[in-house]
């Protein structure tokens, strides 16, 4: 018997009854459904801890200063200054495979003609956009005598552009504006690009840089003997370099210039911020394929409707199941038949699962604001999935009409 | 000299009961030759169905030989019988046994399905089937849209349909009321008039009448075999339609 015919005669025997055949797919539609949903859920997750390390940018280390211990007090991190300007240069310096960029962090009030805003303002060097991977959209970054000189320049945020210079302008306008930082007049000379939030869900676009110096003698001071100090350390690994031989490295420099005696705790902290964020994908990838498990469960629950289906009909059509081996079809055309029927159940099945379950993924990116990202491995992998349950399922009971004997069939009433 | 298109010698049957052995058939042998209309009788229990079933290729004896048409059958296994079945035995059912839901033309296409022929010729085979049991303006019927009578024509344009060379008809009009069994059995009589051969089982005197020879089965043996001058069937049917 050929393949059409039998599908035919199959697509036949499911039209004959349409409410039985809808409600026994309705268990793979849900299976199936549920399934995509979840791994949609699932993998919008995982796309946003992406997007966050992509943002952070590749092989991040941020050295913290602090933790301090004064006459047995131990203080967290960052409460005590310890890191300067030249451990900064000198981790530079020292480990071939890093970029490293001393970080002063403040905030102020800035004005550009009659608007006003309150941002971050951060003194930085050049180095500082390498490690973060941030591009200027327009303009250019700081130079060595501005560095040193503390000159009176500075590189804008897209948002701080925007509450400056409102909604519509463009970056090359933005270029040699002048505004006043905490009273000090600066010239802009370059925009960054946009960043986004971070993994903190900080706008990391409302920020405004200065050269380090710029930062320390003319906006926010520094405190009595501690000149030369910042604020954290941001450091940047080569690409295939190992992230946790450098982070030893750094830490025993560090040591070493600070002077901490063999047993003494670390004056500073050391946080592998993309290893950090890894374990956080690692775990939502472990979440969303739970999910997706939990969902194949109903899958299975509907296999099994379709098999329970499946035996009752081959129950009611004993006698054609007779007639059809009384004319010639052999058992394997009968098994055939019913093995087809399953699968195409599950097949329809699965299509209109995937349908509503593109539809349902839809509704959660959009009514619960949750982020949901369909990849189309999931589909194909759920209508396979679901198109197996149907050969496993129906495997029993075609078999079971398939073994029938025609006489007996054929007598049964 | 005419061809044989049924040879059994010995055949035995038997089914276990629990403890009980029931012998359904003790040595049988027939010999039925091609053009003959044979009626098989016997009360229930004298082992005509199961006979039926051996020379219907549906069972296996468990002794004796059989050949069906020159083929020896009994030792063929479940799938090569099927394919006997298929080209060689065209089956009429007292019930008719039709696909419900399913067109006149695909339940006569059938046994076609399982065969290597093309849909084209299978659909023409079937509608010229149909149309020589005179049906061909119901191709398109259902089962529930015919009269018996006209479903047992579908069924007979089945059998027909592989061009076999034995029609087996089990109680064909067992489940029809008389005027519709004459029809039935016209049908037959003219099919075995054009050279076919058919394999009556009834257990009515009437319709075994119309056979040209009748053989009679009581607890598992053939107890008569007798050639039957055949009434005719179609004479019957001219006959009650002038009587109205």
């Amino acid at each position: 018997m050929s393949w059409l015919s039998t599908l035919k005669v199959a697509l036949n025997a499911l039209r004959v009854n349409k409410l039985r055949s809808m409600l026994t797919m309705l268990g793979i539609i849900i299976g199936v459904a549920a399934v995509i949903t979840m791994i949609a859920v699932g993998g919008g997750a995982q796309a946003r801890v992406e997007e966050q390390i992509k943002s952070l940018g590749a092989n991040v280390m941020i050295v913290l200063p602090g933790s301090t211990t004064s006459s047995g007090i131990r203080l967290g991190a960052g409460a005590a200054q310890t890191l300067t300007e030249d451990d900064a240069r000198a981790i530079g310096t020292e480990l071939d495979e890093v970029i490293s960029a001393p970080l002063l962090r403040g905030s102020g009030q800035l004005v550009a003609g009659n608007m006003n805003w309150s941002t971050q303002i951060y003194g930085a060097t050049p180095e500082y956009f390498d490690v973060r991977e941030w591009k200027l959209l327009a303009g250019r970054s700081f130079e060595p005598n501005e560095l040193s000189g503390a000159a009176k320049v500075a590189i804008i945020g897209q948002t701080t552009a925007r509450q400056l210079f409102g909604e519509d302008i463009t970056p090359e306008e933005v270029l040699d504006q002048s505004i006043r930082v905490r009273r000090v007049p600066m010239r802009i000379i370059g925009v960054l690009d946009r960043k986004g939030q971070s993994s903190q869900g900080q706008d990391q676009d409302d920020v405004l840089f200065v050269p380090l110096a710029t930062a320390r003698n003319r906006l926010f001071g520094a405190p009595q003997g501690r000149l030369r100090r910042v604020s954290t350390i941001m450091i940047k690994v080569a690409d295939g370099a190992d992230m946790k031989q450098a982070e030893e490295r750094i830490r025993e420099l560090l040591r070493q210039r600070h002077r901490r005696q063999a047993g003494a705790d670390d004056d500073f902290t050391i946080r592998n911020l993309t290893e950090m964020l890894q374990a956080r994908e690692a775990s939502s990838r472990v979440l969303s394929m739970l999910l997706a498990a939990v969902a194949s469960v109903s899958l299975l629950v509907g296999g099994i409707g379709i098999m329970n289906i499946m035996l009752v009909s081959v129950t009611e059509r004993t006698r054609e199941i007779g007639l059809r081996m009384a004319v010639g079809a052999r058992g394997r055309d009968i098994l055939m038949q019913f093995l087809i029927e399953a699968v195409t159940l599950s097949l329809i099945g699965g299509l209109i699962g995937v349908a509503l379950g593109l539809l349902g993924s839809y509704a959660i990116g959009n009514f619960a604001g949750w982020p949901t990202e369909m990849q189309p491995a999931a589909i194909v992998l759920a209508v396979g999935f679901a198109a197996t349950v149907g050969v496993f399922f129906g495997f029993y009971p075609a078999r079971k009409a398939s073994r029938l004997l025609p006489i007996d069939a054929l007598r049964y009433e | 000299m005419q061809a044989t298109i049924i040879r059994a010698s010995g055949i035995g049957k038997r089914y276990e009961m629990g403890d009980t052995v029931v012998h359904a058939l003790r040595d049988v042998s027939l010999e039925i030759g091609a053009g003959e209309m044979v009626a098989v009788m016997g009360p229930s229990g004298s082992g005509k169905s199961t006979f039926m079933n051996v020379i219907g290729c549906l069972d296996r004896p468990d002794s004796g030989h059989y050949e069906l048409a020159g083929e020896t059958v009994e030792s063929l296994s479940s799938d090569a019988l099927a394919e006997i079945r298929n080209r060689r035995i065209g089956f009429v059912f007292q019930q008719f046994n039709l696909l419900p839901r399913t067109t006149a033309l695909e339940n006569a296409e059938l046994p076609l399905l399982y065969t290597t022929m093309p849909r084209q010729e299978r659909h023409q085979r079937a509608q010229r089937r149909l149309e020589q049991v005179g049906l061909g303006d119901r191709l398109d019927h259902h089962p529930r849209q015919l009269s018996g009578g006209q479903q047992q024509r579908v069924a007979i344009a089945r059998a027909l349909v592989n061009d076999p060379v034995l029609i087996l008809a089990d109680e064909p009009t067992g489940a029809l009321d008389s005027r519709t069994s004459l029809e039935v059995m016209a049908l037959l009589q003219q099919l075995n008039r054009e050279g076919m051969t058919v394999v009556l089982v009834t257990h009515e005197q009437d319709i075994a009448a119309f056979a040209s020879r009748i053989v009679t089965f009581r607890d598992g043996r053939i107890v008569s075999d007798v050639p039957h001058e055949a009434h005719d069937a179609a004479a019957q049917l001219q006959a009650a339609r002038q009587a109205e």
